[in-house]
């Protein structure tokens, strides 16, 4: 446990320059509002305290201070209900399922996908342009029509949602597990070939394990774009709840506080997600015998 | 040595064999008119520098190259009917272990391809560790044993599966001499024991010639036999000492002589 110990002061430092930034930032960006509302109140000779003190509590900053984004979060997680349209835990759930939901799509279509794609020389040639430019296609044009497109047909709820995130999320899985399920050296397929193995064999027993690493890792970009599909399809359908639609009702109102707060929750989602995948990975290969590290 | 057609002895036949890669460079001749017999339970050693066709004539064997021109059997057999047979075990430059498998599962591979059962597979893993002085290592992973362990558990693969070939790559190539002289005597014991056959690719002399009872010496571009030495040391077991001896030094020195005529050949081309 040492090395928490020896990790634990830089990142407290650059913790600390983070904040001192933000802070001044947030001192400068809402300084101009600052100035108007104490022409409107006709004060002058604000002490130095007290100017700080009102430019890190406006209702509706250009850039609201860390600790308002924190009170943000903690009064709309902690001291409110959870089924409560307020709550950002009712609605980080909402997005979560539909990012989990999407997730496992792209998993598995992405696999599908790269195992066409290996055993095909003509799927490698026809598929790979395709796949590659259904990613260049903004996910913004794309999600509206979906969703929009799915309603019309009668399917509502979580599963366009989903899809969106499946659309961005089998993308890294195609791309790593192509190159994972083709990493095993021409010695180890030579080995196969002198036992007369069959193709399902060499890939049951040599391709896929040797292509965990690269399984793990595509994962860990996918659900974290997952996140990001569900949440810009939840800008199309606002009744549904979401973090995306916290995200859009609080920037018509102008409550920048709420946005920067959503966005601690999701990128906080992201990061819980993404560890989870991690853990994932460490059982698996500490079960494939990976020497520790 | 050569012995036509008909029912003989002999493991491995090729006649004629030549093997030309096509490269964008234009075709680079690998192999060309081999023409060797290997008679059951000999150890033939292939010496030669590298691009001499000793490793591409041992894919050959192994259906892992596919010859342009004459002749080769396995045991009567196509080297693709052989393999299929499940004819030989190979042994490659490299462990080639599979890094998430433990040590006993990496030696159960070809067992679990070819169909064995789970009871007959523990008895081939616990005597084919045995044969390479490997039991009590199991249950480790690759990672945990030394490059020479390695290459001991990737020739109690080639074992498992009782097959009567060896084809062996420059096994021992990169391991450091103290221990390739150890899996040098530890080999021919094997080999004592076992009675297979062996073809065995190596770059060391001292090597060939202590373990082989028949060298072959090759030169290369093209890929060719310049010479056949018939071993006059012993067969089987032989003592390490045994390379301080006149009868292992003649032997070296012809073999020494044929490297040198292959390379004055390539000279002056």
């Amino acid at each position: 446990m040492q090395r928490t110990g020896g990790n634990a002061i830089p990142v407290l430092i650059v913790l600390a320059v983070l904040l001192i930034v933000w802070y001044g930032a947030a001192t400068l960006m809402n300084a101009p509002w600052q100035s108007i509302l104490y022409e409107r109140a006709g004060t002058t000779d604000v002490p130095l305290l007290q100017y700080l003190a009102d430019v890190w509590s406006q209702a509706k900053p250009i850039l609201p201070a860390p600790h308002q984004v924190v009170q943000e979060v903690w009064t709309n997680s902690v001291l409110q209900e959870v089924t409560s349209k307020r709550s950002f835990v009712y609605h980080a759930s909402i997005t979560l399922s539909a990012t989990v939901a999407g997730f496992i799509l792209g998993t598995v279509l992405g696999l599908g996908l790269a195992v066409l794609i290996l055993h095909n020389e003509a799927m490698n040639r026809s598929l790979m342009p395709w796949i590659i430019a259904s990613q260049t296609i903004p996910i913004l044009a794309i999600a509206p029509m979906l969703v929009v497109g799915l309603n019309a047909v009668g399917v509502t709820g979580l599963f366009p949602k989903a899809l969106i995130s499946t659309y961005l999320s089998f993308f890294p899985v195609v791309v790593g597990m192509v190159k994972g399920l083709r990493s095993p050296d021409q010695m180890q397929l030579d080995l196969m070939h002198t036992y007369n193995a069959s193709r399902f064999e060499v890939f049951t027993k040599l391709r896929w394990p040797a292509a965990m690493p690269f399984l793990f890792a595509s994962m860990k970009v996918g659900i974290a774009i997952a996140l990001i599909g569900a949440l810009v399809a939840e800008l199309t359908n606002t009744a549904a709840g979401g973090l995306g639609v916290r995200l859009l009702t609080g920037s018509y109102n102008g409550q920048t506080i709420t946005i920067w707060g959503v966005l601690f929750v999701a990128a906080t989602l992201a990061a819980v997600l993404v560890i989870a995948v991690g853990l994932a990975e460490k059982l698996v290969m500490r079960k494939m015998g990976q020497a520790p590290a | 040595m050569a012995t036509d057609g008909g029912k003989t002895n002999n493991v491995v036949e090729a006649k004629g064999l030549g093997l030309t890669f096509k490269t964008n460079d234009g075709d680079v001749v690998a192999l060309s008119d081999v023409n060797l017999d290997i008679g059951k339970g000999e150890f033939v050693s292939f010496i030669g520098p590298s691009g001499c066709g000793k490793t591409t004539f041992l894919r050959v064997m192994a259906d892992l190259e596919q010859p342009t021109s004459g002749s080769i059997s396995i045991n009567g057999m196509t080297p693709e009917e052989a393999r299929k047979s499940r004819a030989y075990g190979y042994v490659f430059q490299a462990p080639a272990l599979f890094p998430w498998r433990t040590i006993e599962r990496n030696v159960a591979l070809p067992l679990e391809i070819m169909g064995y059962s789970e009871a007959e597979k523990k008895e081939r893993i616990a005597r084919t560790m045995e044969l390479v002085n490997l039991a009590g290592f199991e249950r480790k992973f690759p990672w945990q044993l030394s490059g020479g362990m390695q290459q001991r558990a990737s020739i109690a693969r080639a074992l498992a599966f009782d097959a009567d070939l060896l084809l062996m790559d420059e096994p021992f190539g990169a391991l450091d001499e103290i221990v390739r002289d150890h899996l040098n005597s530890e080999l021919l014991k094997l080999f004592a024991r076992t009675k297979k056959t062996i073809a065995f690719v190596t770059h060391s002399i001292p090597e060939a010639v202590y373990l082989s009872t028949k060298i072959v010496v090759m030169s290369p571009r093209p890929g060719r036999v310049t010479d056949i030495i018939e071993s006059t040391l012993p067969p089987g077991e032989r003592p390490l000492d045994i390379r301080e001896t006149p009868e292992f030094l003649e032997i070296a020195h012809r073999v020494r002589d044929g490297l040198r005529a292959g390379h004055s050949y390539e000279e002056h081309v």
